[in-house]
């Protein structure tokens, strides 16, 4: 082998590592959300169906439950809408909604054209609720149990996959809610 | 329709790009002087259509389409016009759009200054480019078009990250990106020469002034991140060894190297096969830096648009690219030797020492950088590499090199024996001693090893790099634009060191108790407290200090330091204050309240930090003014240069 062949050999070298690096670099792409363990930072916000109720963290006490956080303008929670409406057809656990940056209007007509999975829904307009919630970008669903701590958030959309694998197992009982 | 009318073009663009990669380099090596024709045409073709690419996705942008996918993704009805345009690049499909751009100017302007080249050869070099190019328009047209439409559109766009709504961040990545591009024209210079199997000094004259025109963007381009860094993340440092900042620093060791190398082979035609070598790998760890900071396979602070599944493909392109060029170095290097030898001492051997530190300086930081994904690839615990690992390695190859840079300088071409001016360089060397010793003991009153050894070489580096240019001037001389450009990258690389041993070893910080209205100085700073006040934001409250500055008896200001407790989660954050003033950087954060109106406050001194950034910028000047130099202009001569300018003409379109 002649000396000039040296930096080919250490390139190929060096491109099974990046390799076995992409196969792995799925996994580090997730952002952990510090709230994980922690208690569900407190809402009260106007309900979107309901202009009497509030919708609130105080009555949601003692119970799981799941945040959804979406919005009309939101590209990826159309796609996610599907699967919400599964969920809440399961009853496994409460969906609600956190209407995020949003007009009301939208947000009516986007339910009366794809159905409402949520039990309730919070309207956040200034986008207050979403910054302590640590929202990066919707749609984002948090996993709350009955102590009110966050147990786990899913960013990006809600699929199958998801709930099968991270929401389910995390759920008090052994859920029969296989759809 | 306009988005569709740019996805066509980008289309066009590849198919015009194949046409430019086929005819140049396949009429070339079949000796087909009519199919060299087409070449011309095409790179112009596909500027055009490049061009109307990026002028469809920047009015989908300034006119808020926010149907289009990207566009719905990175920027939002309220965003001003300025971050609207910059948001292009505010991601990843953009920024490769940003780079096919750039590319299609420099290939352009090569086409267009392919008229001083002998036709065959400057086929073969917009070939390679055009292969480049092809690379990435198929990157972007199959796994990351910017053009997807959304249907329904949204409403509004999700806006474009916030860390990127700051002017100097706006401009940073056009600036890094034509430095990176740059390195692609070397590339293809280095891979014309290969494949034609001739490399001589007429080839490093035509190849210089495109490197150090490419070194130079990179330069500003660096600087400006760092300066970036400094002011925002307001953490009092301005390199952090991030993977993303190493990204961009190592094409500028290994381009630095390049310009070094590609001065030997154009004086005295040696170094040729290390020159090809260094311009394949320049170019390739662009790439590598380009890919490495989007493709998620290195995770940083930075990496804001991490995609790990385009991952596969980048490895693909990368293999074929760097690969490709690395096997055709192996095949032809041999022919490439160089026969002249030159005597130790000589300004050749100067020049190999140059080579060989900036490119071991370039592995240190390769190595840190990629240590972290080979433990993981070897199943090792996670690795995490930092200024303790950086700072000491990278110094060790970096010290000598600046060592030999005020010897090298005047160092003869062949013979091994300096000039007359040896009595010269020692008088500066002890002039920059004794400043060295004045200014530590004199100015700061402490003096370490390294302090002193930096403070030395950077002043000796100054004055052994003006002593030519002085000495011309005196005996009224005309200076080329090369020499100027060289004197003034050396003395920007000599104040960069001044500038960095002073803020590395005189940075002062104290920790103090005050209460409302005590002072404290800290080199020569005096600071007045006067006491907080409460603070309200949007999802926080808080303190706010006031600190009265003041130098001996001139006022300077008032600066507020915050500390924040965000509700939520009870986060306390500390909101230091900055301030510049003449170059020296003033930070005061806020600590504890230590009750009955005391707190405890840090005062931060740094001295000369704003000159890091102009040396670096000087550093970049050089560059410029060197490239420009007339003598790349009239690299023929004028018999030869008449029938091949007519062909190259047919060539250029």
């Amino acid at each position: 082998m002649n000396r000039f062949a040296l930096p080919l050999a250490l390139f190929a070298l060096l491109v099974v590592v990046l390799a076995i690096g992409i196969r792995h670099s799925p996994e580090k792409g997730i952002i952990v959300s510090p709230l994980v363990g922690r208690a569900a930072p407190g809402f009260a916000l106007p309900s979107l169906t309901d202009a009497h109720q509030r919708v609130s963290s105080q009555e949601l006490k003692g119970r799981w439950y799941l945040l959804n956080v979406w919005g009309t303008w939101c590209v990826e929670c159309r796609a996610e809408h599907s699967m919400l409406m599964q969920v809440g057809h399961a009853g496994v656990i409460p969906l609600i909604g956190l209407d995020w940056k949003d007009e009301d209007d939208h947000a009516l007509e986007w339910l009366a054209q794809l159905g409402n999975p949520y039990q309730a829904i919070g309207v956040d307009h200034d986008g207050r609720t979403a910054i302590d919630w640590g929202v990066y970008g919707a749609p984002e669903t948090f996993l709350v149990n009955t102590q009110g701590v966050v147990v786990y958030k899913l960013v990006g959309p809600l699929t199958r996959e998801s709930w099968t694998r991270e929401i389910l197992p995390r759920l008090p009982r052994p859920a029969s809610a296989g759809f | 329709m306009l988005p569709e009318l740019g996805h066509f073009a980008l289309i066009l663009a590849l198919l015009l790009a194949l046409v430019q990669a086929f005819f140049g380099i396949a009429g070339a090596h079949l000796r087909r002087d009519r199919w060299l024709a087409a070449v011309g045409p095409a790179v112009a073709g596909q500027f055009v259509m490049v061009a109307t690419a990026i002028g469809c996705l920047v009015t989908a942008f300034v006119s808020h389409d926010f149907s289009v996918r990207y566009v719905a993704e990175n920027s939002n009805s309220a965003l001003p016009l300025f971050y609207r345009v910059t948001a292009l690049w505010g991601a990843h499909e953009g920024s490769l759009l940003l780079w096919i751009f750039l590319l299609a100017c420099w290939t352009l302007a090569v086409a267009v200054g392919a008229a001083r080249l002998p036709p065959r050869f400057a086929a073969r070099v917009l070939g390679v480019l055009g292969v480049v190019s092809c690379g990435f328009l198929l990157f972007t047209l199959a796994t990351s078009n910017p053009f997807l439409r959304l249907i329904p559109a949204a409403p509004d766009g999700r806006d474009l990250n916030p860390i990127l709504q700051d002017p100097a961040l706006a401009i940073h990545p056009p600036i890094l990106y034509t430095g990176y591009v740059g390195f692609a024209v070397a590339f293809a210079f280095a891979c014309a020469a290969m494949l034609e199997g001739r490399l001589d000094q007429a080839w490093a004259r035509w190849t210089r002034p495109w490197t150090t025109s490419a070194w130079a963007f990179l330069t500003v381009g660096i600087a400006l991140g760092s300066w970036w860094a400094y002011y925002e993340l307001g953490w009092g440092g301005f390199w952090f060894w991030d993977p993303v900042e190493n990204a961009s620093f190592m094409p500028w060791l290994v381009g630095t190297a390049l310009v070094h190398s590609l001065a030997v082979t154009d004086k005295r035609g040696l170094f040729k096969s290390w020159t090809l070598l260094l311009a394949i790998l320049a170019f390739s760890l662009s790439l590598l830096g380009t890919f490495l900071v989007r493709s998620g396979v290195l995770v940083s602070v930075h990496s804001f648009a991490a995609d790990p599944t385009r991952g596969i493909f980048i490895l693909v392109f990368l293999v074929l690219m760097i690969g490709g060029s690395l096997a055709l170095y192996a095949w032809r290097a041999p022919l490439l030797r160089s026969a002249a030898g030159f005597e130790l001492g000589a300004r050749e051997s100067f020049l190999l020492f140059n080579n060989i530190l900036l490119v071991i300086a370039a592995a240190i930081v390769f190595g840190g950088t990629m240590a972290p994904l080979i433990a993981d690839a070897l199943g090792l615990p996670t690795l995490s590499v930092g200024t303790p690992y950086f700072n000491p390695t990278f110094l060790m190859p970096v010290l000598p090199l600046l060592a030999l840079l005020p010897v090298g300088l005047h160092a003869n071409w062949k013979k091994g024996r300096l000039r007359q001016k040896q009595r010269q360089i020692l008088t500066a060397l002890a002039a920059a001693l004794v400043l060295s010793l004045a200014v530590s003991l004199g100015v700061f009153a402490q003096a370490k090893i390294l302090t002193l050894v930096g403070l030395t070489l950077g002043p000796w580096i100054i004055l052994s790099s003006l002593l030519d240019p002085l000495d011309r001037w005196r005996r009224q001389l005309s200076l080329s634009r090369s020499v100027l450009g060289m004197t003034t990258a050396h003395v920007g690389v000599g104040l960069f060191v001044i500038a960095l041993t002073v803020v590395q070893s005189f940075t002062q910080e104290h920790d103090v108790a005050l209460a409302r209205g005590e002072k404290a100085s800290v080199g020569g700073y005096e600071f007045r407290f006067e006491g907080v006040r409460g603070l309200e934001g949007a999802n926080y409250e808080g303190v706010r200090g006031s600190v009265v500055v003041t130098r001996g008896t001139v006022p300077l200001g008032t600066l507020y330091p915050e500390k924040r407790r965000y509700f939520v989660q009870g986060t306390v954050t500390t909101e230091a204050a900055i301030q510049m003033t003449r170059g020296t950087n003033l930070l005061i954060a806020l600590g504890d309240d230590l009750g009955a109106g005391r707190w405890s406050v840090r005062l931060q001194v740094r001295p000369l930090v704003s000159l890091v950034w102009l040396a670096a910028l000087l550093m970049a000047i050089g560059g410029a003014v060197a490239g420009r130099d007339r003598r790349y202009r009239l690299a023929r001569s004028p018999a030869e240069a008449a029938p091949a300018a007519a062909g190259a003409k047919q060539a250029a379109g």
